[in-house]
């Protein structure tokens, strides 16, 4: 299927709701990996809206992108609590078992500040790491 | 046949809780998956006949069995950490399935509801103002005056939105009250929409949280025809920390930036698409069945300290050695929380510091410790309680380093609706740098120019940054249009004054 007949499908999927946009625009990048210009335009028809509205919301979150990034994420936490705990020291490991292969990504906050350092890897996350455990998440991502 | 409950927590999921179910299975015995009892030190946490063994991994499961492991730690409901509390809007942790409407039920689930549905709206509203109910999202708004806005403002469409953005780093109540009790919370929605006229209701949960989104949708697929004529929805958000600010929270809902409104209009008269809008935390709406059961008003009324009435879910995080979820009635002093109940630093080391009500909370100085927890008596120190987290560090702590960090996160996370937020951030990080770097910095050529008339003529000395630094705080605390560009001089004043050694 074609990107904007997929597109098509998420914006007929979402239109009904009230204030269809979010979740929109969050299927598009889960789906197409981000929202291009392209892809800006064509909800703004289907919604009514400038593309300069549509490019706001997009630059605004952080977890819209304009641009694909096909690496695997891992996010890293990098709150308060995190800190507390250690995170810092990590990252100098973390960076080394990425690479350029993986893309780290702060993270502020997972919700599990009694046990970190904490990283995300799609939807699991990993408490209480150390190098040697975030090298291997890294390494397994 | 033993049967054995874990928790399926997102903490207790990330802390391999997964692996030891499967072994526990492996070895015969029936799994059952319960919420948490919230001792996360302890994680993953096996119960079997109400003892606990914790924390286990896969290969502790043949000895807890056998009866000779040395992780049990006997009766888990006995357990001090559990016995010291007053559970109120955790009165199920640990000892329910989150998605079984019949734990639910059994546990007095739908009592607040159905008694609420036999009462008029006003007199709801009415016993939840007597309650003391304060917004518990931080800025502890009383509840019921918020709810009678609502019931009293015209309009047809009105809406009950709860705020699940939980951004602030040392909190997990509203998490674990998602994916350990996801129908307290919606039984409370459907008290506040009872009371206030609104048929549609909104959870917008952070898109960090995928534990709590899931168990959220399977929760209101189960309970629809309860809830009727409500409608729910999880609107997921997009990683923007200031969409935890309600009227940002509003237009991101809106499918629009999450930039902040000015108030007025107040979002209980103009909210959600303009319409009258009830916007609570996760903590507010889930205490609310419990004071509308029979006499509950009263109980919650009873508790506390002051004006800050009830119990307050306290998260022990960071640094602390027994982290984990602690819920008392207001009024506990931070050295019981910390050093007795938390049992100070998991490293061992003396403490340094306290940050209290998340990123934008003051650091508080171990001599500061007989502060009671209460939200009159933490704002007259210049502190706040926020959301009730409790972050700990150690003395390996740089408070320097946690003054830069406060102002370079509201630098990246502010909405860029204020100036004070959007431009201060930004300039007080790199003010803090400079004091930190040794202090002075010579004019630039546009500053050297003769008409630059405001421009500072000679290097601004070390003091005279930190002058600087207390100023631009002052602005920002009181020109911000939220708590984000407002309220982030808290930490940083609280780290400058009391630990000025950091900032040499």
């Amino acid at each position: 299927m074609s990107q904007a007949a997929r597109i098509d499908e998420i914006v007929a999927a979402h239109v009904h709701r009230e204030g269809p946009l979010l979740p929109i625009l969050r299927d598009v990048q889960a789906e197409l990996g981000c929202v291009s210009a392209e892809a800006e335009t064509q909800v703004a028809l289907a919604l009514n809206l400038s593309r300069a509205e549509v490019h706001g919301v997009v630059s605004f979150y952080h977890d819209l992108s304009e641009r694909p990034d096909p690496r695997p994420c891992v996010e890293i936490c990098r709150a308060e609590a995190c800190q507390a705990r250690g995170a810092e020291a990590l990252m100098d490991a973390a960076r080394a078992a990425a690479g350029e292969r993986v893309r780290l990504a702060d993270v502020y906050c997972l919700g599990l500040c009694s046990v970190g350092p904490n990283a995300k890897l799609g939807d699991e996350v990993h408490a209480r790491l150390d190098a040697a455990r975030l090298a291997s998440l890294i390494a397994s991502a | 046949m033993t049967f054995v409950r874990i928790s399926d927590d997102a903490l207790a999921i990330a802390c391999g809780a997964k692996e030891v179910a499967r072994a526990f299975e492996a070895a015969g015995c029936t799994v059952e998956r319960v919420s948490s009892w919230g001792m996360h030190w302890l994680e993953p946490l096996v119960e079997i006949d109400g003892l606990g063994w914790g924390p286990l991994g896969p290969g502790d499961v043949a000895a807890v069995l056998d009866g000779t492991s040395a992780k049990a730690i006997g009766r888990i409901s006995d357990h001090p950490f559990i016995a010291r509390q007053q559970r109120l809007t955790f009165a199920r942790a640990g000892r329910t399935r989150p998605l079984s409407l019949e734990d639910y039920a059994a546990t007095g689930g739908w009592e607040g509801l159905n008694r609420a549905r036999s009462l008029p709206p006003a007199q709801v509203v009415e016993e939840v103002i007597a309650s003391g109910l304060r917004g518990r999202g931080g800025a502890g708004f009383p509840a019921g005056i918020k709810w009678r806005t609502v019931l009293g403002a015209p309009g047809e469409r009105k809406y009950v939105v709860c705020n699940a953005d939980e951004g602030d780093s040392g909190t997990f109540a509203d998490r674990i009250l998602m994916e350990g009790d996801p129908f307290a919370l919606i039984e409370g929605m459907a008290i506040a929409a009872h009371a206030t006229g609104a048929k549609q209701g909104y959870i917008y949960v952070r898109s960090e949280y995928p534990h709590a989104i899931a168990k959220l949708e399977r929760a209101i697929a189960l309970c629809g025809g309860i809830i009727s004529p409500l409608s729910l929805e999880v609107r997921v958000g997009a990683g923007a920390y200031v969409c935890g600010e309600e009227t940002s929270l509003l237009n991101s809902l809106e499918g629009k930036r999450g930039e902040v409104r000015a108030k007025p209009p107040l979002p209980a008269l103009e909210g959600l698409f303009g319409c009258p809008t009830v916007v609570n935390n996760v903590l507010t709406l889930a205490a609310v069945p419990q004071i509308l059961s029979t006499g509950g008003a009263g109980d919650y009324a009873a508790l506390g300290h002051g004006r800050s009435k009830g119990t307050m879910p306290i998260q022990l995080a960071g640094n602390i050695r027994y982290g984990g979820l602690f819920e008392v009635p207001f009024g506990m002093s931070l050295r019981e929380l910390v050093e007795e109940v938390g049992g100070g630093t998991a490293s061992g080391r003396p403490i340094k510091a306290v940050q209290v009500g998340g990123p934008l909370g003051a650091y508080i100085h171990p001599r500061d410790f007989d502060l009671p927890f209460d939200y009159e008596a933490y704002a007259e120190r210049g502190a706040l309680i926020g959301h009730g987290g409790v972050t700990v560090f150690d003395d390996h702590a740089d408070m320097g380093t946690m003054a830069q960090f406060a102002m370079e996160f509201c630098a990246a996370e502010s909405c860029g609706k204020c100036t004070p937020c959007r431009i201060g951030a930004v300039r007080g990080a790199e003010l803090i740098e400079r004091i930190r770097g040794g202090g002075s910095r010579s004019p630039d050529r546009v500053e050297a120019l003769p008409q630059m008339h405001n421009a500072p003529k000679q290097s601004r000395s070390r003091e005279e940054n930190v002058a600087l630094l207390e100023d631009l705080c002052e602005t920002m605390r009181d020109a911000s249009l939220c708590a984000l560009g407002g309220f982030t001089p808290f930490p940083v004043l609280s780290a400058l004054r009391q630990w000025p050694e950091d900032f040499e």
